[in-house]
């Protein structure tokens, strides 16, 4: 098993969190991981994206180009790695913030309305986690028992409130039926 | 074994020159190097002697390391292909003044202001031109997150084995990722240091520390026997890695970033039947030249992947005595080659001269 | 009986400076400081690149040679190594004033407890005479020929003036040998320089007035004299400032 995740979208929408967490649950499953920030002034409100790599294997380039499954936040991030996805991956849409919708066969998408679930909710910021949730569950590459353990690693012990709200946001994008 | 956490290049290097028992850093912010001087201004002030200083340039930060250095401290400085250019002034004058150090280039592209993704363009610099005068540092190359780690322990042993400042030549992927790394590291190695400056305390003759010589017959011998213990470091210290060149007609070079892009594209050419492998120089400075050279009685041709206009080329070259053919591929100015990109090469490689 | 002697933070070497260069006075006075202060044994001097480039080999006590303007930046790390170490750095005004401005006034910001001598003779002396940062309107060098033009290449920097608006600074003094009541001044403020920096007080630099007979083409005599008349007037004498009083 060797999957090229990339999860693209704007500064500040928790992307390179996310990634961690994420790597974090390849880890504690113990498989190889790397997590690949882009970085510069796209963390102050340009966009922002985040190579994962979860494999039995040596990993070898750290750089998503030609992912697997991409979790999209934003339309250009949609537009411009769309087309990159390979073959039989899947994306994953925050069809809250995008209208578009793929025109590939040859790739699985869903959709959900992350960021508006997010509000309404009251788990303001937490679409990332949502939309991981959703992730999850379709990409069967990482065990949800393990959720809680990577959540200690990348939430800090000093902020137990933290901690339970993006469990709640995993536990929401997890359950939707889209 | 400790269990395996998840570090950021940057931090996982900075730890790493604690645990290796540095206890004072000096530097300058530059992306993307910051993380190191971040992490060392929360780690450092909580232990007992530990210094974190911002300084006022890199120049200042690698004389605060000449001033630690004098004192047989182990210490460190970090910055990136801009600010280490500036600290070039330094770097002569710690290899003339026979002081360890550990110098980081967390490398982006250039020239001038350049920009601030990962680049390898700093190699004729670490390896050839690092200030002036005749000298060398042990330049040395991570792959991973666990060498940021492990090359960075291993830099300050070299450094005060040989009394030499010690290169880690990264780039910003390997600055800039994260990977699980295991920080068991083992003892250090305490090194006798009778030519620190400690105060003779009026019992012993005063000990200096100086790159001044001006009788040329002085300056001459001095050069020589420093060039004598760099023999040594180039007979005993050199470190590579093989990927797949047992039965390998085509070879890869690459070191950093380029080398793991490489491994990709390697697995990918032999899906399709072709016998391609990688050296991967883990040491810049000494330079892997007989494995190189061995391999190049077994191979047919070389590519030298790089993130710069070609720089290591021509230590390839050098080391095969141009036996074999040398292609480069290579992007720069922030790009880093892609699979597709070593791939193209690796076919090129085939396919030259009319070969098969 | 009392003996005049060499001090003990003297080595047996011969200075190499110009007959009537005031550096050897200067070396003296810091010398004479470190031993009644008892200090000798654990003081690490940071040389410059100039004239006082050799002052390792002249101070009996543990040193290290800086790049060009450095020695207050290699200072910072000797002292950050062991705050027990008694640091000082003896720079001329190219060294402290041009190359070196950033690292001076920084570790003066940040308040390093060391000790600064710097010495002021308003000429590039190593080098064969050319125009110094400190080197006065009108006068003649290697490099100002036709007198030193402020219109075109500015003022001198007045070092302790400078440093005055340091929030770091603890102790700034402009002293002047050429005469043995100078003398007798610039050996107290040297001393106390030191002295702050064994009771951590801070950062303290002692500006010395110097000469530089060969290269000003004057006769030792005349070169104190020049020194009298057309140094003292722009660089006055005194503290500039002290905050040692009422720091504790």
């Amino acid at each position: 098993m060797n999957k090229q995740i990339l999860i693209a979208g704007f500064g500040g929408q928790g992307i390179l969190f996310s990634g961690k967490f994420l790597a974090y649950e390849g880890l504690i499953d113990g498989k190889e991981v790397s997590w690949l920030p882009s970085y510069g002034p796209e963390m102050r409100g340009g966009t922002a994206n985040c190579s994962i790599i979860i494999s039995d294997e040596k990993i070898g380039s750290p750089i998503v180009d030609k992912p697997d499954v991409l979790i999209a936040m934003n339309t250009p991030s949609f537009d411009k790695y769309i087309t990159e996805i390979n073959p039989g991956g899947q994306v994953f849409v925050d069809s809250s913030l995008i209208e578009k919708k793929s025109e590939r066969d040859d790739i699985e998408a869903h959709y959900i309305p992350a960021t508006q679930l997010a509000s309404e909710k009251n788990l303001s910021g937490l679409a990332n986690m949502i939309i991981l949730g959703m992730f999850i569950k379709h990409s069967g590459i990482i065990p949800f028992e393990n959720i809680e353990k990577a959540m200690k690693k990348v939430v800090s012990a000093k902020k137990p409130q933290l901690f339970d709200l993006n469990m709640e946001a995993i536990k929401l994008g997890y359950e939707y039926e889209g | 074994m400790s269990e395996k956490v998840l570090m950021k290049g940057n931090e996982a290097l900075a730890e790493a020159a604690i645990m290796a028992g540095c206890k004072h850093y000096f530097g300058y912010p530059i992306t993307p190097q910051t993380e190191v001087a971040a992490y060392m201004s929360k780690r450092l002030p909580k232990i007992e002697g530990g210094v974190f200083l911002q300084a006022e340039s890199e120049i200042a930060a690698i004389n605060m390391v000449i001033g630690v250095s004098s004192t047989g401290k182990r210490v460190m400085t970090s910055s990136s292909s801009p600010g280490i250019a500036l600290k070039s002034e330094g770097l002569s004058y710690l290899a003339g003044c026979d002081l360890p150090a550990l110098i980081v280039n967390v490398q982006r592209g250039g020239p001038g202001l350049g920009g601030i993704q990962p680049s390898q363009s700093d190699y004729f610099h670490a390896t050839r031109g690092a200030g002036h005068g005749d000298f060398h540092m042990i330049v040395l190359a991570p792959s991973s997150v666990q060498e940021m780690v492990n090359l960075t322990f291993k830099g300050f042993d070299l450094g005060d084995k040989y009394r030499m400042p010690t290169m880690i030549l990264a780039d910003g992927t390997m600055g800039q990722m994260m990977e699980p790394v295991s920080l068991d590291l083992g003892e250090v190695t305490k090194y006798d240091k009778p030519w620190a400056l400690t105060g003779t305390n009026g019992e012993r003759k005063p000990n200096i520390v100086n790159s001044l010589f001006l009788k040329p017959e002085e300056l001459e011998q001095f050069n020589f026997d420093r060039y004598k213990r760099y023999a040594e470091i180039e007979k005993n210290e050199v470190m590579y890695e093989e990927y797949k060149m047992e039965d390998a007609e085509y070879c890869i070079v690459a070191f950093g970033v380029a080398a793991r892009v490489s491994q990709n594209a390697i697995d990918e050419a032999r899906k399709n039947g072709i016998k391609v492998g990688m050296i991967r120089p883990i040491t810049l400075w000494p330079f892997p030249k007989e494995v190189l050279n061995k391999a190049a009685d077994k191979v047919k041709a070389f590519i030298s992947v790089e993130l710069s206009m070609g720089q290591m080329i021509e230590d390839v070259e050098l080391s095969i005595r141009c036996k074999k053919p040398v292609l480069l591929c290579n992007r720069t100015g922030g790009m880093i080659p892609t699979t597709k990109n070593v791939l193209d090469s690796i076919n090129e490689a085939v396919n030259y001269g009319g070969a098969k | 009986m009392k003996v005049f002697e060499k001090p003990q933070a003297l080595t047996d070497a011969v200075l190499h400076y110009c007959p009537g260069c005031t550096h050897g006075i200067i070396h003296r006075l810091v010398a004479e400081a470190l031993d009644e202060l008892g200090v000798t044994g654990r003081a690490i001097g940071v040389a410059p690149v100039g004239c006082s480039v050799f002052a390792y080999n002249y101070f009996n006590c543990d040193m290290v040679q800086a790049a060009h303007g450095r020695a207050p930046a290699v200072a910072t790390g000797v002292k950050r190594s062991d705050a027990n170490n008694i640091v000082f750095t003896y720079q001329g005004d190219g060294d402290l004033a041009a190359i070196g401005t950033a690292e001076t006034v920084h570790a003066a910001a940040r308040g390093e407890n060391i000790t600064v001598i710097f010495v002021n003779n308003a000429i590039y002396g190593m080098t064969g005479g050319q125009m110094a940062p400190t080197t006065l309107p009108g006068q003649v060098t290697q490099t100002s020929p036709y007198g030193r033009d402020v219109s075109k290449v500015g003022y001198p920097v007045k070092v302790c003036e400078m440093l005055s608006e340091v929030d770091g600074a603890a102790y700034l003094e402009r002293v002047a040998v050429n005469n043995v009541k100078n003398v007798k001044a610039a050996k107290a403020a040297i001393k106390k320089a030191f002295q702050n920096q064994i009771e951590g007080k801070g950062f303290s630099l002692i500006e010395v007035l110097s000469t530089c007979p060969t290269n000003w083409g004057k006769t030792p005599i005349d070169a104190l004299k020049w020194l009298d008349e057309n140094m003292l007037p722009y660089y006055p004498l005194g503290v500039y400032k002290d905050k040692t009083q009422n720091a504790e």
